[in-house]
């Protein structure tokens, strides 16, 4: 207290009031900085404009009722929110998940990081101020929304993973439209390289910005690219692997400073190795059953709990769910990584500049539905 | 010149002044479907198509559309100087219209000054935006005319520096004059360095991508403008446009020769044409690099000028002198 | 030297960028003019759910079991019907949807033991009253009857 009235006191400081309606603060994020001219002395995210109680619809209704409100906590990456979904009541009602299931899974919810990450990036060339690559991403995202589109059926929440399955079978045409996405994409690095990667500007804007010590990473549980541009080569893909995850031979980028243009690097480098997996996992794709036929429509796991952690677009993200033998969860918590991810501003940003801060808000990447949810 | 009405120098000016308000505001007009148009095509959208044949009367409809705009005033905002500024921004370009070169007859008022009074009266232009942005009575719109304060006071300096260099190589500050001694070597080749600082410093100037800090969308909401709604801010917008052609008109006639051809040669094309081909790549320039960069930091930006541009346009500037008392 | 070479490097950097979105000025256009041009739907689309029109008997085989209704997450499926005979199973008489709530899950569509209920292929759905969001299944399934029929008989003509 005694700080905020040295703040007030001080006549040189004035606030502003970052949000919730501005043009880059990603969904409804209120920011209160205490600005000395340009430059910040305090920071004050201020979240829950988009709470819609998520977790409690989820242990009012049955299991597979909540399918379609997981996508829609991060709705850039909701096929990833969906699948980690299924994978925990798999593991609580112990349901067997056939082979060619687990690869489909693995294809739409790597195409969905990638769709993911492209949207980060265009978005975050935009809080720079750079508008054209936003739409060339924007151009490559398309593609993956029409083809994720031909099996789900849906273009941004998907809902398409089911417990012992997903809804529909891969076809060929699938196959065909994925091969021809990953071929395009290898053209595109090098023009998203020297566009943005290479640029004096960009790399000047980035560099040194907001850097996060590692220490700091963790003491706000910091996860995903944001804790491996800080040099941690963390990723629940590798660390704990689920689905079929340890079958692929792929790469986790890391950063050395932990700056924004480390946190770039690694997500565009992310891009790569995905499309890496898609590659490996369309070659080992087996043949069978997309579905298992085994699963009751009216799921009463035995009781118990269980912690299921994935790796979504943003971090480590975890569904915590307790049974106690009926139909519907008695809990159901979901740990969702912007959180961490956003409230290391609160020691990021003093000392940095009013165009630092929008620098940095973007280079996090956080999605401000899932932390309210 | 002959005596009487017709030939009078006040009636060529009122005459001048009414084909340059009629010309700028037509021109503002055009430039806004054509920044919007090569905006489209370098990312890969048509652009506006609905309104006239490729959208060309798009700009006209959004004109109508601003006038027909509730002018909202802010709470406990400065009435006299927010209503002011609008206004403000307009009259330093529309002098700088009087001295342009079109062609070697086409000069409303050739001045032998007119260097000086282009560049005298568009340093206006910041004191427009500090009083829009001050008036708004709004932290954003303080924050950019703050900014704009400091960019332009940052970037006049390499670009009357990078001016000089074509002063002393001419001895003239009538555009006519300078124009006339490119007739065969355009500066663009004898002051490259010059030519790139002088249109570097004019994109800042103008606060055009990269230089666009003033009013960053992505940071300041607006800017200095965020206040202003329908044709207070058309005002603000149609300035920028016209600000952006004195600009590029200035560059022709200092650096790309004029009305003068390639190297000599006109190709019978008339020298008015010649100037305003020039004078639109140029444009076309700066919306290409404004389409394909993110912008700069404030801080950066003024290290790019004092560290970067102005050392450079004084050793040019030096390197000059010497070379012209020399020869 | 260091000054020189970061402003050369810096520059050619630019002027890299410049290529890259100047080689896009030349390429083709990207957007579909909406109204006027459309793409085509996946195969999966999903759209809202609709009563399927089996070829064999000319209409839906709904048994009215409200399955679709329990399982639905949102509230959006009201199915009502009625016995015709004392013992007999129920026949339908009512199937309205609250597409507003609905948040196209599929729930219903799969959960249907008959499989009834399919994924219509309409996506222009503008309403400017709740009551526009309301679909009245029962009507629109006479439409689509009439549709199909209409279908057949210029599949005959033509023939």
């Amino acid at each position: 207290m005694d700080e905020l009235e040295k703040i007030e006191a001080d006549d040189r400081v004035y606030s502003l009031n970052l949000g919730p309606q501005h043009p880059s603060t990603h969904g409804v994020l209120r920011i209160l900085l205490d600005l000395d001219g340009e430059y910040i002395v305090k920071c004050d995210p201020v979240i829950g404009y988009g709470h819609r109680g998520h977790e409690k619809m989820g242990e009012n209704r049955q299991y597979k009722q909540f399918l379609p409100n997981t996508s829609r906590m991060d709705y850039l990456s909701g096929l990833l929110y969906n699948h980690g979904f299924v994978l925990a009541v798999e593991k609580l009602a112990g349901i067997k998940v056939p082979e060619r299931a687990k690869y489909i899974r693995v294809i739409a919810s790597e195409l969905n990081r990638i769709s993911s990450h492209l949207l980060w990036f265009g978005t975050y060339l935009l809080d720079i101020g750079g508008i054209t690559p936003f739409l060339y991403a924007f151009d490559d995202r398309e593609h993956i929304l029409d083809t994720l589109d031909t099996i789900t059926g849906s273009r941004l929440t998907y809902s398409y993973c089911r417990f012992g399955g997903v809804t529909r079978d891969i076809d060929s045409k699938f196959i065909d439209m994925t091969r021809a996405f990953l071929k395009r994409m290898e053209s595109r690095w090098a023009d998203y390289e020297a566009l943005v990667s290479k640029n004096v500007i960009f790399i000047h804007r980035t560099r040194d910005v907001g850097v996060i010590d590692v220490n700091l990473a963790r003491q706000y549980g910091v996860t995903g690219p944001n804790l491996r541009a800080c040099g941690v080569a963390f990723d629940v893909r590798r660390s704990e692997p689920y689905e079929v995850y340890d079958r692929f031979d792929f790469e986790i980028p890391t950063g050395t400073r932990g700056d924004a243009l480390d946190r770039y690097d690694v997500r565009f480098r992310e891009m790569q190795q995905s499309c890496r997996i898609i590659e490996q996992a369309l070659e080992q794709l087996p043949e069978g059953e997309f579905l298992t036929p085994k699963v009751p429509q009216k799921l009463s796991p035995p009781k118990g709990e269980v912690y299921t952690a994935f790796e979504s677009a943003r971090g480590l993200t975890a569904y915590y769910l307790v049974s106690d033998g009926s139909p519907a969860p008695y809990r159901c918590h979901i740990r969702v990584p912007s959180f961490g991810n956003l409230n290391v501003l609160n020691d990021v940003l003093p000392g940095t500049m009013v165009a630092d801060a929008i620098a940095i808000l973007g280079s996090i990447d956080v999605v401000i539905p899932e932390i309210d949810r | 010149m002959s005596e009487g009405l017709l030939g009078s120098e006040l009636f060529r000016l009122i005459l001048g002044l009414v084909i340059v308000i009629a010309f700028s505001q037509l021109n503002a007009l055009f430039l806004v479907w054509l920044e919007r148009k090569v905006s489209g095509h370098i990312q890969l959208r048509p652009g506006p198509m609905e309104v006239g044949p490729h959208g060309l009367l798009q700009t006209i409809a959004d004109g109508v559309k601003l006038i027909g705009k509730e002018l909202i005033l802010p709470l406990k905002a400065d009435k006299k100087l927010f209503f002011l500024a609008p206004v403000l921004v307009f009259t330093p370009v529309l002098v700088g219209f009087l001295v342009l070169p079109f062609s070697p007859g086409l000069i409303i008022h050739d001045m032998n000054v007119g260097v000086l009074l282009v560049f005298a009266f568009s340093t206006i232009t910041v004191l427009a935006i500090l009083t829009g942005g001050w008036a708004s009575n709004n932290k954003y719109a303080l924050l950019g005319a703050v900014r704009s304060v400091a960019q332009n006071v940052a970037y006049e300096i390499p670009l009357l520096l990078a001016v000089l260099s074509v002063v002393l190589m001419v001895h003239s500050l009538s555009f006519s004059h300078i124009v006339e001694s490119q007739k065969t070597v355009w500066f663009i080749f004898l002051q490259p360095l010059a030519g790139l600082i002088y249109l570097i410093a004019a994109t800042a100037e103008t606060n055009r991508a990269p230089f666009d800090i003033p009013e960053a969308e992505s940071e300041l909401v607006a800017g200095f403008h965020t206040e202003y709604s329908g044709m207070g801010f058309g005002l603000f917008f149609l300035a920028e446009y016209t600000n952006m052609f004195l600009v590029c008109a200035v560059a022709t006639s200092l650096f790309f020769g004029g009305w003068n051809g390639l190297f000599g040669f006109s190709f019978g094309i008339p020298g008015v044409f010649w100037f305003l081909l020039k004078t639109y790549l140029l444009i076309f320039v700066i919306m290409w690099v404004r389409w394909t960069f993110p912008r700069v930091r404030f801080d950066q930006l003024m290290n790019f000028s004092w560290k970067v541009l102005i050392p450079l346009s004084i050793v040019n500037l030096l390197i000059t002198a010497v070379v012209v008392k020399i020869i | 030297m260091g000054y020189f070479k970061d402003i050369f490097v810096g520059g050619l950097s630019l002027i890299e960028g410049m290529g890259v979105t100047v080689r896009r000025l030349f390429q083709p256009l990207v957007t579909v003019q909406y109204p006027r041009q459309k793409i085509p739907l996946s195969s999966a689309y999903r759209g809202h759910i609709e009563l399927k029109v089996f070829e064999e008997s000319g209409t839906h085989k709904c048994i009215v079991c409200l399955n679709c209704e329990k399982t639905c997450p949102s509230g959006v499926i009201r199915v009502q019907g009625e016995k015709q005979k004392e013992k007999g199973p129920k026949t339908l008489t009512n199937y309205v949807i609250d597409f507003s709530k609905c948040s196209l899950c599929g729930l219903c569509v799969e959960i249907c033991p008959t499989s009834t209920l399919v994924y219509s292929k309409e996506y222009e759905l503008v309403g400017e009253t709740g009551a526009d969001c309301q679909i009245d299944l029962m009507a629109r399934l006479a439409t689509q009857v009439e549709k199909t029929r209409e279908e057949k008989k210029t599949q005959e003509i033509a023939a």
